[in-house]
């Protein structure tokens, strides 16, 4: 595995290093809970033991006695929020269940106290000292427990809206000349950032400022808002770093409000760091799904009938689904399509996004389905993926803007040697070890929506750009310094990027992967302004000839030159004849087909997220191909991973060196989701057991020794202005499936329920 | 984590002084009110998740001039309990002549954890059973003796099948003590009347009636050292775990053979990540003693060590898993180039 950055290739910006990879590597970068505040109180958390039921009264007594203890605040004292209405329905919360409100459970976990204090560790001593009696009933915990039910997902949820079908398949199943039919299962997994979940509340007479790490400032701040019954305007939420999200800090959790509310009764502020375990329960996660799959196909290998029906759990108040059969009716040609999903309720806290939400799991199902048709017609994994490869999505025959995935297989199987594969399974060991390949299609939609930017240029050539993007990892800070620089022909050292920041222009939430296309796009489209500007300045000089007007440089060329006056300019000339020293531009941008109302949600903190499946007249997606080898041990039936190769094109990649980290990452998340991460339920108690990162298992260096990711080039020009398709969440899509076939091919035995553990293995 | 005293050992007497004096009114020694602390890695843990509570905290550290000591002489090894896992498991002797050993310690946790992790300390390191480290679950014999056993119907599946009782399923977690157990190791344990031996097998004792009495240390008294017989050339340590590093046993085995012309003369095994205290298969190795290395005696031993395993709902695997470490162990044992 090589560490030096990869090389650009056609339609590749450069692989300058990392913005902020300085300040993250020394411990310079502060994160929300680093934020020095005057005079804070300490807030711990009291949760739930019981998952339903109800509070019958709190034994403070030991609690009170705690030196230092300031205020306990229970759903018997606390101000009582408003509503917070559920991000995936139009609001801004993961969750509608609004703790201290009522003497009612309905989750283990849940938020059942605040203990706040002049120290931590005052208000932690207190916290353990808390009594809750509680009357317990009998929680129903996952599918077929007692008591859950299940309904179609279909006009429960805003978000979902359709169950795609096309033609006939029960006929065409019916007539199919091979069959495939198995069911697949994946199981609830957390996302355990790094960086705990934090809140720290000021307030400033009437102005509040929050420190918390979100993937949306803007969400957070109207939500927070909202809940507390105060303008948007008074709200700030500051994070210039977010340490890891995965989806778990896009939406607003019951905590902010209830730590901004406390800290506006006790005038001062309240910073809360919340455990490890808690995270568990007070923020959102993946929720456990069900699949069955049912292929035909003729003995070519063509699908003619494909059905994917799924279930997943959510809460009992909430319908929340990721719904992925918008992916897998779509990916390859089929004439007959058919699908469903449905939403089971149990006694959980709510589920919500976790990186690539709906491609996880219900691509670990269809790519699976796809090897077992593979083994069923006797075909190359590869050339099946191949004989079906589509132009078209089946569903209503919109075009893909941009499809490379055979592209992608082919320069992936070419690295991983894919030739060397001898077909049959359990036909390549050596000495204790069975060895198998296996492959995957990987697949996300791009998606872009509206953000806003300001961007100010000097005579010196510095630039300062500004939006309220997002630092979650993903390299924000860098890609937007280079979609400045390159634009206005500066060296990116020029650049700063103030991102993090609800005060700054709005951007959307960084989740979906419409980060990079979304900002970079915007800030493109300021960064014309600001040109045009000086252009006009320069054109209106009749001193100047055509020749010095357009091509005296200020640095280097664009490299993306798309507008009349994307030439060159002469910066000291333009800003002479403009007779100032600074021009700066504010500047809107909205992706083709967003709603008309776009604009005004923005600033009101909500999403209008466009593409993937969901536009008018085009499909949108990047596209990649994995491979895996997998060792099984035929005594111990240890399973390791030597062996990784992700290939992927996602139109312009910004940095090649991000992107490539970008998809490493996902790659080795891809492998823990089919061998380490499952959160493991007491279904007695609707509880998780092992809500700690020493038994919530993600892998180590030792687990995985080469992972090789390949950026195969592709253009695109109809997906946005940065001709970027988003990579945040393609790295780990498929790869479930990938090692579960390699490991078909190592054993001869089927896997179709992660995670996979030894014991599953009967070799 | 709740206020405690922190108390700094000038010297061993003092130290013993102090945890004696404090945990006399408390028979049960990890509940003891005074907690000796060395490397910290289990007490400040467990601290932190409210489930240990001392009063006061004595640390040990000062004493480690004396007590980390490594020496071998005349065959038998002596291990400082202060010493840490990291240099032990470094030590070219000990990797020659006791390979067992160092694997155990190489093998486990992680190298931030092995630095500052001592030897006595690993040893008492405490089950990593959730429901014991979860004060929110109120059915634990380990920590509310007579309230129940939450792992027994609950989700068992790193839990014990040998050595349980119906009152505590919980897996002894380290790697170190199976090697000690294979090599018939001594503690040395410093106390008010002085220094006393014991086997090791004589340290922890098997849940029974009462989960919560975990060792035969009386209070106030603090393991000194490990003296292991030796040399044991061939010996291997085989752990199978979920992750390739820094995670816990599934199953392992501790594996030491005197073997002489493909006879066994003396075989030696230890299990770990199956049994609730460190585990002798002492049957397993009776089947073995003076006879050929065979790979259906083999199969007949590793089937003698799980007879009486009890495994639960989630750790069925856990015996065919254990019989199949048992025998890679021994064959990797009997292939070494010594």
């Amino acid at each position: 595995m090589s560490i030096t950055a990869p090389e650009p290739k056609a339609n590749m910006g450069q692989p300058i290093p990392r913005y902020d990879a300085a300040a993250k590597v020394t411990g310079k970068a502060q994160y929300a809970a680093d934020v020095p505040l005057v005079n804070p109180a300490y807030a711990c958390l009291v949760t739930s033991s019981i998952a339903k039921g109800r509070i019958d009264g709190f034994d403070m007594t030991a609690a009170k006695q705690v030196r230092g203890v300031i205020d306990i605040v229970t759903h018997e004292n606390a101000e009582q929020l408003k509503e917070a209405k559920l991000f995936s329905n139009g609001g801004y919360a993961g969750t509608t269940i609004q703790p201290l409100k009522s003497a009612d459970v309905a989750h283990t976990g849940q938020i059942v106290a605040v203990v706040v204090a002049e120290t931590f560790e005052a208000a932690q001593q207190a916290a353990y000292a808390m009594k809750v009696n509680y009357t317990a009933a009998m929680p129903s915990a996952t599918f077929d427990s007692a008591g859950t039910t299940s309904a179609p997902a279909k006009g429960q949820l805003a978000q979902f809206k359709e169950d795609p079908k096309v033609g006939d398949f029960a006929k065409a199943f019916n007539d199919a000349e091979i069959k495939v039919s198995a069911a697949y299962e994946t199981p609830p997994q957390h996302h355990n950032p790094m960086e705990l979940f934090a809140t720290s509340c000021v307030w400033l007479g009437d102005s509040l400022t929050i420190y918390e790490p979100s993937q949306y400032v803007y969400g957070l701040k109207n939500g927070v808002a909202e809940q507390l019954g105060i303008d948007a305007d008074k709200v700030r939420v500051i994070n210039a770093y977010v340490g890891g999200a995965f989806g778990s800090k896009g939406s607003m959790t019951p905590r902010t409000a209830i730590i901004a509310s406390i800290a506006r009764r006790l005038g001062r502020p309240v910073k809360l760091v919340a455990t490890r375990a808690q995270g568990f329960t007070i923020a959102t996660f993946r929720a456990e799904t069900r699949h069955e799959i049912q292929i035909g196909a003729r003995r070519d290998g063509h699908l003619t009938a494909l059905r994917h029906e799924s279930w997943e759990v959510s809460s009992r108040p909430d319908p929340y689904a990721v719904g992925g059969t918008k992916t897998t009716t779509r990916l390859y040609a089929c004439p007959n399509i058919e699908s469903r999903v449905s939403i089971v309720r149990a006694d959980r806290n709510t589920p919500g996004f976790m990186r690539s939400p709906p491609e996880v799991p219900y691509m670990f199902a269809l790519e699976s389905a796809m090897d077992e048709l593979a083994v069923a017609l006797n075909m190359d994994p590869v050339e099946l993926r191949r004989v079906n490869d589509t132009a078209k999505e089946p569903i209503s025959g919109k075009p893909y803007t941009s499809r490379s995935l055979m592209a992608c297989y082919d320069q992936g199987a070419r690295a991983f040697e894919w030739e060397k594969r001898s077909p049959q399974p359990k036909s390549m060991t050596e000495g204790d070890w069975l060895i198998g390949y296996g492959c995957a299609t990987s697949c996300y939609p791009t998606q872009m929506a509206p953000a806003a930017a300001r961007v100010r240029l000097q005579r010196d050539g510095r630039v300062r750009v500004e939006i309220a993007g997002q630092e979650i990892g993903n390299g924000a800070y860098t890609v937007i310094g280079q979609a400045a620089a390159e634009k206005l022909g500066v060296p990116v050292e020029k650049v700063s990027v103030f991102i993090g920041d609800s005060d700054l222009p709005p951007a959307p939430v960084a989740g979906g992967s419409n980060s990079t296309a979304s900002t970079c796009s915007t800030v493109i489209k300021v960064c014309e302004q600001v040109r045009q500007k000086l252009f006009e300045a320069l054109t209106s000089n009749e001193s100047l000839t055509n020749e010095a007007k357009g091509t005296v440089g200020m640095g280097q060329t664009p490299s993306t030159p798309s507008a009349s006056n994307d030439r060159p300019l002469d910066l000291e000339r333009a800003f002479d004849a403009l007779g100032v020293s600074v021009v700066e531009e504010y500047g809107e941008w909205k992706p083709e087909g967003a709603p008309m109302d776009s604009f005004q949600a923005m600033y009101k903190g909500q999403v209008r997220m466009v593409g993937g499946s969901e536009m008018k007249d085009k499909i949108a997606y990047a596209f990649g191909a994995e491979f895996v080898e997998v060792r099984v041990n035929k005594w111990t039936h240890e399973i390791r991973v030597p062996r990784l190769v992700g290939a992927f094109a996602a139109g312009h990649i910004m940095n090649p060196r991000t992107a490539r980290s970008q998809l490493m990452g996902g790659l080795i998340w891809g492998m823990s989701s089919a061998l380490h991460e499952a959160t493991e339920l007491d279904e007695r108690y609707a509880r998780y057991v092992n809500d700690n990162l020493a038994d919530y298992l993600v892998p180590v260096n030792a687990d995985v020794s080469d992972v090789d990711v390949i950026l195969v080039a592709e253009q695109d020009d109809h997906i946005n202005p940065a001709g970027v398709k988003g990579i945040g969440e393609l790295g780990n899509v498929g790869t479930n499936a990938a090692v579960c076939n390699a490991i078909f091919h190592a054993t001869g035995q089927r896997l179709r329920k992660l995670p996979v553990r030894l014991e599953k293995l009967e070799i | 984590m709740r206020p405690f005293v922190y108390q700094r050992a000038s010297d061993a007497p003092s130290a013993i002084q102090n945890l004696a004096t404090a945990t006399a009114a408390n028979n049960v020694l990890t509940e003891a009110s005074a907690q000796p602390l060395a490397g910290g890695t289990t007490l400040i843990d467990l601290m932190k998740l409210d489930v240990m509570r001392p009063k006061a905290v004595v640390d040990i550290n000062p004493l480690a001039a004396s007590w980390s000591n490594v020496s071998l002489d005349d065959d038998n090894l002596r291990l400082g309990a202060l010493a840490r896992m990291s240099d032990v498991a470094a030590n070219p002797e000990i990797q020659q002549h006791y390979p067992v050993i160092a694997d155990t310690l190489k093998l486990a946790a992680s190298p931030q954890l092995r630095n500052m992790a001592s030897l006595g300390g690993n040893v008492l390191q405490r089950t990593r059973c959730s429901y014991f480290r979860d004060v929110s679950y109120h059915n634990c014999n380990k920590r509310n003796p007579g309230s129940g056993c939450a792992a027994l119907e609950g989700f068992n599946r790193s839990h014990a099948v040998l050595g349980t009782s119906e009152q505590c399923i919980a897996t002894y977690p380290g790697d170190f003590a199976q090697a000690l157990m294979a090599l018939d190791a001594t503690v040395e344990i410093t106390g008010r009347s002085g220094v006393r031996k014991i086997r090791f097998s004589d340290l922890h004792k098997r849940p029974g009636e009462s989960p919560q009495a975990e060792t035969t240390l009386s209070p106030g008294e603090l393991i000194s050292a490990f003296l292991i017989p030796g040399p044991w050339p061939r010996s291997v340590y085989l752990k199978v775990r979920d992750r390739q590093s820094y995670e816990f046993a599934l199953a392992s085995a501790a594996v030491a053979l005197d073997l002489q012309d493909e006879v066994m003369r003396d075989a030696r095994i230890a299990l770990g990540g199956v049994a609730a205290v460190p585990w002798r298969a002492r049957e397993a190795e009776a089947i073995l003693k003076g006879q050929k290395f065979d790979d259906a005696l083999i199969d007949r031993a590793a089937d003698a060590a799980f007879a009486d395993a009890r495994p639960h709902r989630h750790n069925v695997f856990k015996v065919a898993l254990g019989k199949r470490v048992i025998s890679r162990a021994l064959h990797q044992a009997a292939t070494m180039e010594i």
